[in-house]
Order: structure tokens, then C-alpha cells, then sequence
């Protein structure tokens, strides 16, 4: 059995027929080819297949691509703009925030979110919001800089 | 400007950030198979009988191998010797890719399911029947080394691997023990951690028949000699017609050093079928199969007199190996555990003794420290058990036996008790900064009135590792199978550019920015105009990987070989472009110039040249491209102080710790930047130990916490921000004075924590508690005293 999903991701518009059982972070690491989204567990406890679902932080592979049928998504690879890195992305590489990168993609998104609904979080709001998403490089300690340097560069640009 | 000792941003960042790094999972390839391995459900068991029948006709299936087929294929190999005291050889089984008849660990492979899809293959791999004969199993080590113990390989006496010792004359040992004005003894289990590098482990096999020619895509920090294992010892297949590349990988750990059956398998198999053919570890299978850490049981005992000196050392531990040895086992238990026991200390007197058994599990080999953290935790224990015993302050019995400074120049190394001559240290320094730091006489005094439900303990560990692995000749006499040097090819393009081509292999330590930075210096271009290349063994000669804190010390002094000759030469070009002697040349900032004029030629030129030599000098070959193997004098010995500082709710035995102070020595510093995220992530797992990992194996052999669900590693909110600083002190025999950083802050760590839990809990009159040490725990401990 085949199923038909239509699903826009970053901005684009894909349609395509799935087996329904496909898990929605196959389906943009296999179908779309999208491999920024990575996948670390079997258990939804490891974050680094973290997107964006109309917006709000979510472990694509606990999720079917039927599901997301009609949704619109954004990956690690639809943040920077126009060839300018996000907030994040700057932040990260301000700080330090990544070593082996496998979990950045993760850490990313759910920073989005977070920085989304609490643009200057605490250091312990920050590491609360990061509880889902293991890192096995940096201690966080530097996450949790890049975050904040993120939130800084936000702020500046608002105010600007 | 200088680039050393600057705090670079990486270069290599952006492709991470973006989503475009290049993982072995991500690599795509026509015409691709796929995996899923049929793994044995029974810690022991004969194989009575495997069925694929139903399986070959399931949609998309390709071909279903077993052990029946690969019985004329070799095992794959371990790469170190350690024989018994009495000289007989080590008890070293085949460790078959597939098994055919027993089944020795929860995981071991049973069948190879290849399909069109992953989803085919992991339907059909739910269709091979297999009848198993469970028999008994044992999993601790010391359990295991009796007589009566079920049996791992049948074609051996008992399940001893070896058995070992090192130091001093053993009755002298025990008479200084004996005779000590007091004894600080402790028995315990390191217990055993899984590395979990995020990135499960990933193989494509790629068999070309038109060119012949193999090409592994592989998750390893070990591509060169991944490919040597591959082709002289499993396959038999000719190294030439290899290619192995380690692309992007995410994160090591010392989990990815080892050659797996599961590269072997999708290498052999893709020549069979003539297709590529991809595995994909998924996470209950990262925790069956990838090389476990740590596993020691052990026997510690020290020696002081009636002024708290150290007298004397004894250790006795039982080793897990695990149902195989993996490529390096036999060393971690010994040679990088063993010969660390001498500390920071002046202990005159040290023995140890070390029993490596075969056991039901998963092979245990080096996983970030690799041995070091084992005995660092062993000493630093029995300092911290012994100055509360004494009623000493564990920072004063500390700074009373520290080894005095050394610089390994003027000073000679400090010939240890247990083999290693240490190359330089000053280890006051470390531990003076620490306290100030933490403010120790202040935290004294909060501890003494803190009356709200919550108990305070503060813990040290000032520890010693040898990184910099390794002078090929002193571990060739220990039983290594390898050397341990490393090549780099430094090529100056005719433009001026310049690609090195080293055989470290980065997956997340930055070479790529920190590699850059020493070529960039001492060139005097903009670090822009350097490449790093690394992770292919087709493209760099030769190169024996990352592990061991060796990148830097060994990698990066290969470097400097190789960019020496550059000048050497380029010297010689420039000084028939400039009419001059070469001897009146130097070389700074990019460009030679005759001494004491302005006379000079830039490094830009000077490459031209050396590829357009139209105006060259007579009997100089063209080119300006040069490798080197670099093959280090001694090990390296970075050094530190640890400070863990814990909080106990009374109500819950919850654990928090509050701050973490960490002063590294690692000698000089490349990238401060990069090196303080390697202590933070060492840090992290060494904390981890402490708190919160640990296999926890059933009597019948199953890994009951075999996910992420029950597997608890340190989370964001588990930490505090660190308060990291350093001090310098060079190593003396190699040209960059660096020693590593990769594993010094799992090193020090775990005992820190635990020692500090230990203060804490000193009111209720425990010995030890063992790791991890969880709330559970804890609350036991205050609820059976209260």
C-alpha cells in the first residue's frame, strides 16, 4: 500500500508517494535527500532528527510522513538566508558550539524554538529547553553560550 | 600576527551548521543494498540451525548470507599481544564476522539480510528462524576467572585472556603494606559505559568490478589501518585495490579506532553481489556491538606512614575483554592502565596485577581515556578514602607526595615504578590554582554550617595520563602489532596555496582549523590559503588515526616535519632568486630575506618557482611537496586538578553538582578555544561515569539498559557551566611542546564527583559507594544510618 503525501519543506513544495509506515525523518533523509536531519536513536530521546513543524520544534522520527501530509516543515538546511546564517547558526560558531556536528542540526531547531517564544531565556531556561537533545561533544557548556550569543544578536537586531 | 595560542574560529563549522556535512549514513550511492544483521537474543548459545527459507522469498531481498558461508573467511584480528607471566601466549579466538555454531554475547551476528530498501531488509531479517540452544552464561570478570564459570570459547582451559603484572618486586610490596602505619584499602567495579558517539556506526562496502577496486565508506577514526586490517588479516584482498574513507563522523570516542565485522561484511559482500552495500547501526544495536569502556574489578590498597607519605601500592584487578578481543583490548587493562598508578605521586613502592577474562558480553576496548581514567580513579580514591581515614586535609595529603617539578630539559623525566618515564611536569601549580579558584577555605566554611536539608561535599583528584600514543619501538616491546607514528604531506600548490594531507582523522576535534593554524604560522600566509585534507586513505599515505590524544603531539609534529623540509627547500630557491648564499637567508612573516637587508623574495613566488623553474637552481628537483612520518620519542603527560563541588537533598539522596573546577595542563595550546571544548566535553563524560552510565547485564547475559529510554548520560540540565583555566608546561621532545587534550577532563573527573559525594555522605560512616551514584543510592545510604 501507497500512500500520497504533499508536504512543503522549506519553502518547497514536494509530492510523493510513500509506504505509509515511512517515518517522516526517512522521508526527508531518503526522499528529499535532505541529510542535515540525522538520526541517533531508535527511542525519540537523542533530538537530532529535530525540525520545525508549522513552526514548533518536533522529533521528526516520531512522526509519519502521512502525518505531515499537508504541513509545512523546516529543516537545518532552510535557516540561513540568502546565503546569511541564522542567529544560531552565528552563534554557534561564535561560541564553539559544535564539535563532531552530528547533534548541531538538533540543537539548532530547538534553540529556534525556544529563542521563538523566550528570546532572552536564562542559562537554566536554556539547558531545560535542551533536555531532549543529547550532545556527547561539547558538555553543552558551549551550547548554551551560542544560544545565548544567538539570543544577543536577535535582541540587537530587533532593536536596531 | 601569530596564530598559535589563538583562539581561531573553526573552519570546518559552516558545513555542520548548514546541514551539508557528510556523514556515512548521508552518502548515497547507485544501485545501493541495504542491511539489517540477525543478531543472536541469548548472551550463550549453540546455533542449532538457521532457517532463510521464508526470508529469500520476502520482497526485495538480495541475498541472505550466514556463518555457514563465511566459514573460510577470516575473523577480524586484534591488534595487541600480551602473553602470561609465565610466557605463554595469549588466548586469542577467532572472532568470525558471522558465527555459525555458538553464539557468545547478546548481538553477535548470526545472519546478513541484504534488500533493495532498509524496511525489505528489516522485514526479511524478521523471517530468518534461528533454534538456539541457550546455555549459561557469566558476565562479571571475576565471576568468570573461576574454574567452575560457564565456559566463553570451548578450545581453551578457562576464560583467562592473560594474566599480567608490572612494578616492583611483589614480596617487597607486600612487606611495605604490611608494615605501613596505615592501610586505606577499597574493592569496587569501574563499571561499564557505553561510548555512544551520536552518530551510530555506518559502513558502505563498494566493489567496482571494471577498475577492480574496493572502496569502504566507513564511521572510523582509523581509516589507514582499518584498511590494513581489512585487507591482511580478514579478506586477504590486495591494500592497493583498497580505498577506505572515514568522511565526516560524528563524534568517536575511541569507539570508532576499531576494525568491525560489519565493515569486513559489507566489503565482502559487495564483491559477491557487485553492488554497494550500506549498514546503518540503529541505537539497540550501538549498544550491543560497539566496543564497550571501562569494566574492571578491582583490589586497591596504599600504603602511608604516620606523616600521611605514601608508602606503597598494590592493585589487583579482574578485566572484562568481553566474548572477543576487539583491536586494541589487551592494552587498555595493562599498558594505559597499569603503568599509571605511579600518579603524581612519589608512592616508592607500587605493584599491580591484572586478569583479563573472556565474558558473555560485548567486547570492552578503549572508549575516551581508555585505562587512564581507570587507574586515575583507583589512586585518587584511596587519596581522598585515605586523608579522611587520617583525618588530613586531602588537598595538603595531596601537595605532601606530589612529585617535585620537572621540566625535562634541564631536569631530568621522572622515572616512574611502573615502566613510563614521565617527559615534564609541575603539578603544585595545578592544584594551587584549583582551590583558589574554588575558594576552598570559604566553602569549608559553608559546609560546616549548612543546615538546610541539603549536605555539601567537595572532591578532589589531581591526575596524569599518557597521551601523544605512541614511540612505535616501546610499544612494539610491549605487544603492539602496529607502530604508532604518523605521516603528514605538506604541498605547496604553485600558486602558493598550500594542502596538507595528514593521517589524523577529525571527527569533531577541529584538525581542520587547528592543523591550519601551525601551517598558516609558520608560513606566514592567511590560514584561507590552507586545506586540510584527512579521512581517505587514497588520498594521504599513510596514517595510524585519532585516539589516544595523539593528533597534535604526533599528527601536528609530522607537520612541522614536513613544513621544515618546505623551507629547507624553499630556502635554496630563494636564494638563487635573490643571488645569495642560502645560509644569509631567513625565513619570517611569509618571505625570505637576506639577513640585515631589504633584499627578499615572498612565499608566493618562491612556490612559482619551484614549479616553473625556468630560473632554478642546478641539481634541484622541482616541486615544492613533502612528507614526513613522524614517530614520537615518549609519550606525552598532560596533567590536572579536578574539583568537584555536590549538593545532597537529604529528603530525595538527589545529587546535583553545583560547580566543577578544572585546571588542565596540556602543554602548549594551539587553540585555546578548541581545547577548552575538549576538556568540556571530557568533562561531561567523565561526569557521566560518575552520576549517571552504566551497564547494568542480567544473570543470563541481556543488556537490560540497552536504549536511550534506560541509558542515562548527562543531559543539559544535569551540568553546570564549567570553570575551566590552565597552566603550561611544555613537553619537552616534540617540536610544538603540545601534549593533548582529548581525554584529560574524562580522566580526572569521575573521581572528583564521586569523591566529593563521599565528602558529603562522611557523617554516615561509609567506605564507598558505587557508581553511578544515583539518588537511589544515596537515600539508601542517609535512611540506613538515620
Amino acid at each position: 500500500m501507497q500512500a500520497k503525501v504533499t508536504i512543503t519543506v522549506n519553502g518547497n513544495v514536494y509530492e510523493r508517494t510513500v509506504e505509509p509506515r515511512t517515518l517522516l525523518v526517512y522521508f526527508l533523509r531518503e526522499e528529499l535527500g535532505l541529510t542535515g536531519t540525522h538520526i541517533g536513536c531508535d527511542t525519540s530521546s537523542c533530538g537530532t532528527c529535530t525540525v520545525h513543524l508549522d513552526g514548533k520544534a518536533l522529533k521528526s522520527c516520531t512522526m509519519l510522513a502521512v502525518q505531515a501530509d499537508g504541513c509545512q516543515l523546516t529543516t537545518i538546511e532552510g535557516m540561513a538566508s540568502n546565503g546569511e546564517l541564522h542567529p544560531l547558526q552565528a552563534g554557534f560558531h561564535e561560541e564553539h558550539g559544535l564539535q563532531c556536528g552530528f547533534c548541531t542540526p538538533g540543537m539548532i531547531m530547538v534553540a529556534a524554538d525556544l529563542l521563538s517564544h523566550n528570546p532572552t531565556p536564562t542559562e537554566h531556561e536554556i539547558r531545560e529547553a535542551l533536555e531532549g537533545n543529547y550532545c556527547r561533544c561539547t558538555g553543552y557548556h558551549n551550547i548554551v553560550r551560542s544560544i545565548q550569543n544567538a539570543a544577543q544578536r536577535m535582541q540587537e537586531a530587533v532593536s536596531a | 600576527m601569530t596564530l598559535i595560542g589563538t583562539s581561531v574560529k573553526r573552519v570546518e563549522d559552516k558545513r555542520f551548521l548548514t546541514g551539508k556535512g557528510r556523514y556515512t549514513d548521508d552518502i548515497k550511492l547507485p544501485g545501493m543494498t541495504y542491511v539489517c544483521f540477525v543478531r543472536s537474543p541469548h548472551a550463550h548459545a549453540e546455533i542449532k540451525s538457521v532457517d532463510i527459507s521464508k526470508a529469500g522469498n520476502m520482497p526485495g531481498v538480495v541475498k541472505i548470507y550466514t556463518g555457514a558461508d563465511l566459514t573460510e573467511v577470516n575473523g577480524v584480528p586484534t591488534g595487541w599481544q600480551v602473553n602470561f607471566k609465565n610466557g605463554d601466549t595469549m588466548r586469542e579466538p577467532k572472532h568470525p564476522l558471522l558465527v555459525a555454531n555458538k553464539a557468545r554475547h547478546v548481538g553477535d551476528a548470526v545472519a546478513m539480510v541484504i534488500a533493495e530498501t532498509y524496511a525489505q531488509a528489516k522485514d526479511a531479517a524478521e523471517m530468518v528462524f534461528v533454534d538456539y540452544n541457550p546455555i549459561p552464561a557469566v558476565t562479571n570478570p571475576q565471576q568468570a576467572a573461576k574454574a567452575d564459570a560457564p565456559k566463553v570459547h570451548d578450545e581453551f582451559a578457562d576464560n583467562l585472556v592473560f594474566d599480567w603484572a608490572l612494578g616492583n618486586d611483589k614480596a617487597e610490596v607486600d612487606r611495605a603494606i604490611e608494615n605501613s602505619h596505615h592501610v586505606t584499602s577499597l574493592e569496587f567495579i569501574n563499571q561499564r559505559l557505553v561510548p555512544n558517539a551520536i552518530e551510530p556506526r555506518s559502513a558502505i562496502g563498494h566493489y567496482e568490478e571494471q577498475i577492480d577496486k574496493y572502496t569502504l565508506y566507513t564511521s572510523t577514526q582509523n581509516p589507514h589501518l582499518t584498511r590494513l586490517l581489512l585487507c591482511a588479516f580478514v579478506l586477504g584482498i590486495p591494500e592497493h585495490k583498497v580505498r577506505v574513507v572515514g568522511p565526516d563522523v560524528g563524534g568517536g570516542f575511541g569507539s570508532k579506532i576499531f576494525h568491525y565485522t560489519e565493515e569486513a561484511l559489507v566489503t565482502w559482500a559487495s564483491h559477491q553481489l557487485k553492488r554497494p552495500v550500506k549498514w546503518t547501526a540503529e541505537r539497540r544495536e550501538s549498544f550491543l556491538t560497539d566496543a564497550h569502556g571501562r569494566d574492571h574489578v578491582t583490589k586497591a590498597e596504599l600504603g602511608l606512614d604516620a606523616e600521611g607519605n605514601f608508602t606503597a601500592l598494590r592493585v589487583k584487578t579482574y578485566a572484562n575483554m568481553g566474548a572477543y578481543l576487539s583491536t586494541f583490548a589487551p592494552a587498555v587493562p595493562t599498558y594505559l592502565h597499569g603503568t599509571l598508578l605511579q600518579g603524581l605521586y612519589t608512592t616508592p613502592l607500587i605493584h599491580v596485577e591484572v586478569d583479563a577474562v573472556f565474558t558473555h558480553t560485548n567486547a570492552v576496548d578503549a572508549y575516551r581515556g581508555a585505562g587512564r581514567p581507570e587507574a586515575t580513579y583507583l589512586l585518587e580514591r584511596l587519596v581522598d578514602t585515605a586523608a579522611l581515614e587520617m583525618d588530613i586535609d586531602p588537598a595538603e595529603l595531596r601537595f605532601k607526595n606530589f612529585i617535585e617539578a620537572f621540566d625535562g630539559v634541564e631536569q631530568a623525566g621522572y622515572q616512574t615504578q611502573v615502566a613510563l618515564q614521565y617527559d615534564s611536569g609541575n603539578y603544585h601549580p595545578v592544584l594551587q590554582k584549583a582551590l583558589e579558584m574554588v575558594g576552598y577555605e570559604e566553602f569549608r566554611n559553608e559546609q560546616a554550617i549548612q543546615s538546610n536539608g541539603k549536605l555539601l561535599g567537595i572532591g578532589f583528584s589531581t591526575y596524569i595520563e599518557a597521551c601523544g600514543i605512541a614511540p612505535s619501538a616501546v610499544v612494539g616491546a610491549l605487544g603492539a602489532r602496529a607502530g604508532l607514528f604518523e605521516s603528514a604531506q605538506v604541498r605547496v600548490q604553485p600558486t602558493g596555496k598550500v594542502s596538507v594531507y595528514s593521517g589524523s582523522h577529525s571527527h569533531g576535534q577541529g584538525h581542520e582549523t587547528t592543523f591550519a593554524q601551525i601551517v598558516a604560522d609558520r608560513f606566514g600566509i592567511p590560514i584561507e590559503d590552507v586545506d586540510i585534507v584527512h579521512g581517505d586513505s587514497d588520498a594521504v599515505a599513510f596514517g595510524m588515526g585519532t585516539y589516544g590524544s595523539r593528533s597534535l603531539a604526533v599528527g601536528g609534529s609530522a607537520i612541522v616535519r614536513s613544513m621544515d623540509k618546505i623551507i629547507e627547500k624553499g630556502t635554496k630557491i630563494a636564494a638563487h632568486l635573490l643571488e645569495a648564499n642560502p645560509d644569509d637567508l631567513e625565513f619570517a612573516n611569509g618571505k625570505w630575506t637576506v639577513k640585515g637587508t631589504d633584499k627578499s623574495v615572498g612565499f608566493g613566488d618562491v612556490s612559482l618557482t619551484a614549479y616553473v623553474p625556468h630560473n632554478y637552481p642546478e641539481g634541484l628537483e622541482p616541486g615544492l611537496d613533502f612528507s614526513s612520518f613522524y614517530d614520537p620519542a615518549n609519550f606525552t603527560y598532560p596533567f590536572g586538578a579536578h574539583i568537584a563541588i555536590v549538593e545532597i537533598d537529604k529528603e530525595t539522596g538527589k545529587v546535583t553538582l553545583k560547580r566543577f573546577i578544572a585546571v588542565d595542563d596540556v602543554g602548549n595550546v594551539i587553540n585555546p578555544m578548541i581545547v577548552d571544548g575538549q576538556i568540556h566535553g571530557g568533562l561531561a563524560q567523565g561526569i557521566g561515569q560518575a552520576l549517571h552510565e552504566g551497564t547494568i547485564y542480567s544473570e543470563d547475559g541481556q543488556l537490560i539498559n540497552g536504549t536511550y529510554l534506560d541509558y542515562v548520560m548527562p543531559r543539559a540540565d544535569d551540568l553546570p557551566s564549567f570553570e575551566i583555566d590552565r597552566t603550561v608546561t611544555p613537553c619537552p621532545h616534540n617540536p610544538l611542546g603540545v601534549k593533548g587534550a582529548g581525554e584529560a577532563g574524562c580522566i580526572g573527573s569521575t573521581p572528583a564527583v564521586v569523591n566529593a559525594v563521599m565528602d558529603a555522605l562522611k557523617s554516615y560512616g561509609i567506605h564507598d559507594i558505587e557508581m553511578p551514584v544515583t539518588s537511589e543510592k544515596v537515600w539508601n545510604i542517609i535512611n540506613a544510618n538515620s
